[in-house]
């Protein structure tokens, strides 16, 4: 990332010709006017988060009003969905997970989909900025670790404690343990914000180049390259968060090695 | 919640870098690294969370997962139905080869009446006409007696007179009698 914004800043400088600004799709800027950006500002921000919004209930609820049992193209889009996430929680998380069904299900649409709703051109991409991923990863984290004390007491501290380990290794690897249970958070959200950033930003470099003639041809191939890989990392990346999750619930439900 | 105080927090940072936090997110730095827009952000996307959850576990997932259920069941009742269908019609065959054995071994008696019914019928018709048929040959048979009988005295006379006459052409004189005894001699040897 860092090179990136070297690169784009130096060919800034060095060539007139060249116009390379691959962070300028992620300023946040308010939609009507030109004034301070509030927190109650209606921004891009907003319009983006209200995009997804949209198009989650036009699969979800607009596509499944027939309520057929052969369903049509867009209910069978949402069945595939909802089986998807059920089928991870229930696999990863256990019969007891279920009831977090919804709270997970709301985080892998609101990825998947301000994820791809990035993917379109000029649009811009809420999930690549670590303010709205660090939510994300922050409310599963306080969500998971008041969970696992509300269900287990004390017996959460036991996640911890490895069992399986010899005595004398146990509080080193509980010392290792914890700083990587505080850790999960910023993996978490750095994670998702990264690679989206990351990926449209080399689009953006990569179209950049498309001003001399030369090179044009090379670089619509590339842009177009990329925005294959960015197709598979925009559902990878929702899946690795959702998954995540379900593992790190699973910690907090069934604590014990 | 803590992501209030975050956002007040902030807030006043970016208040205390001020303009030039902005100037470096517009030119090559990383937007999102301004923390002036982090209360923005937080705020709607907590409101885009809180909205997606109500749709989706008062609206959405209910709705799925009862279609979901309710295919389940019909799918399950179809097989279901499917099997007794399957049962009925295997029933239904097996009526129908009883009925066929049946018809048949039914068919194969009529027939065997039949039969013998007709091969009585044939044996008095063909034992009346045989009856009938020795009457007129043994009718015929005294008729052709009779006209034999009748050819033979015929050929007798006949005979004799022709000796008779040859005999006299002959010069001689022969008596009758000699004559007859002759032929009749001469026609049964």
């Amino acid at each position: 990332m860092a090179t990136e914004a070297a690169t784009g800043e130096a060919a800034h400088g060095a060539e007139g010709g060249l116009q390379f600004h691959p962070m300028d799709q992620f300023l946040v800027k308010p939609l009507f006017g030109d004034g301070p950006v509030h927190w109650y500002t209606i921004t891009n921000v907003t319009l983006w988060l209200a995009l997804t919004v949209v198009a989650i209930a036009l699969l979800l609820v607009v596509g499944t009003r027939n309520r057929a049992t052969i369903p049509s193209r867009t209910q069978s889009v949402a069945e595939l969905a909802y089986g998807f996430v059920y089928k991870m929680i229930e696999d990863v998380t256990g019969k007891d997970g279920i009831k977090y069904f919804p709270y997970v299900m709301t985080l892998f649409m609101f990825i998947v989909f301000a994820n791809f709703l990035g993917l379109l051109p000029m649009a811009f991409t809420t999930t690549s900025h670590i303010a709205v991923t660090a939510v994300l990863a922050f409310a599963v984290f306080f969500t998971v670790t008041i969970l696992g004390f509300i269900k287990n007491g004390a017996h959460f501290l036991e996640l911890f404690w490895v069992k399986s380990a010899p005595l004398a290794l146990r509080p080193i690897l509980a010392v290792i343990e914890l700083i990587s249970y505080f850790v999960r958070p910023v993996s978490h959200s750095v994670r998702l914000a990264g690679n989206m950033m990351a990926g449209h930003a080399v689009i953006k470099v990569f179209a950049g180049f498309a001003a001399i003639a030369a090179i044009a041809p090379l670089s619509v191939v590339a842009v177009a390259a990329m925005y294959g890989l960015e197709i598979l990392v925009a559902f990878i990346q929702a899946y690795v968060f959702t998954i995540l999750t379900c593992v790190y619930l699973k910690d907090a439900l069934h604590p014990s090695h | 919640m803590a992501t209030e105080t975050h956002g007040e927090g902030a807030t006043g940072l970016a208040d205390a870098t001020g303009v030039a936090g902005h100037d470096a997110a517009s030119g090559a730095g990383m937007p999102q690294l301004d923390f002036s827009h982090f209360p923005n952000q937080i705020f709607w996307l907590i409101i885009t969370l809180v909205v997606i959850y109500l749709v989706l576990s008062r609206v959405a997932l209910p709705r799925i997962g009862a279609v979901l259920a309710q295919r389940a069941g019909t799918i399950t009742n179809d097989i279901a139905a499917a099997e007794d269908l399957k049962r009925k019609a295997e029933e239904a065959e097996a009526a129908y080869d009883k009925a066929l054995a049946d018809a048949r071994v039914e068919a194969g008696r009529i027939a065997a009446e039949a039969r013998a019914e007709i091969q009585a019928e044939l044996d008095t018709a063909i034992a009346k006409a045989d009856e009938q048929i020795a009457a007129k040959s043994a009718e015929s048979e005294k008729a052709i007696a009779e006209i034999r009988a009748g050819a033979v005295d015929s050929v007798k006379v006949v005979a004799k007179e022709t000796a008779a006459e040859i005999v006299a052409a002959l010069g001689f004189k022969a008596d009758q009698g000699a004559i007859d005894t002759a032929v009749d001699g001469r026609v049964k040897g």
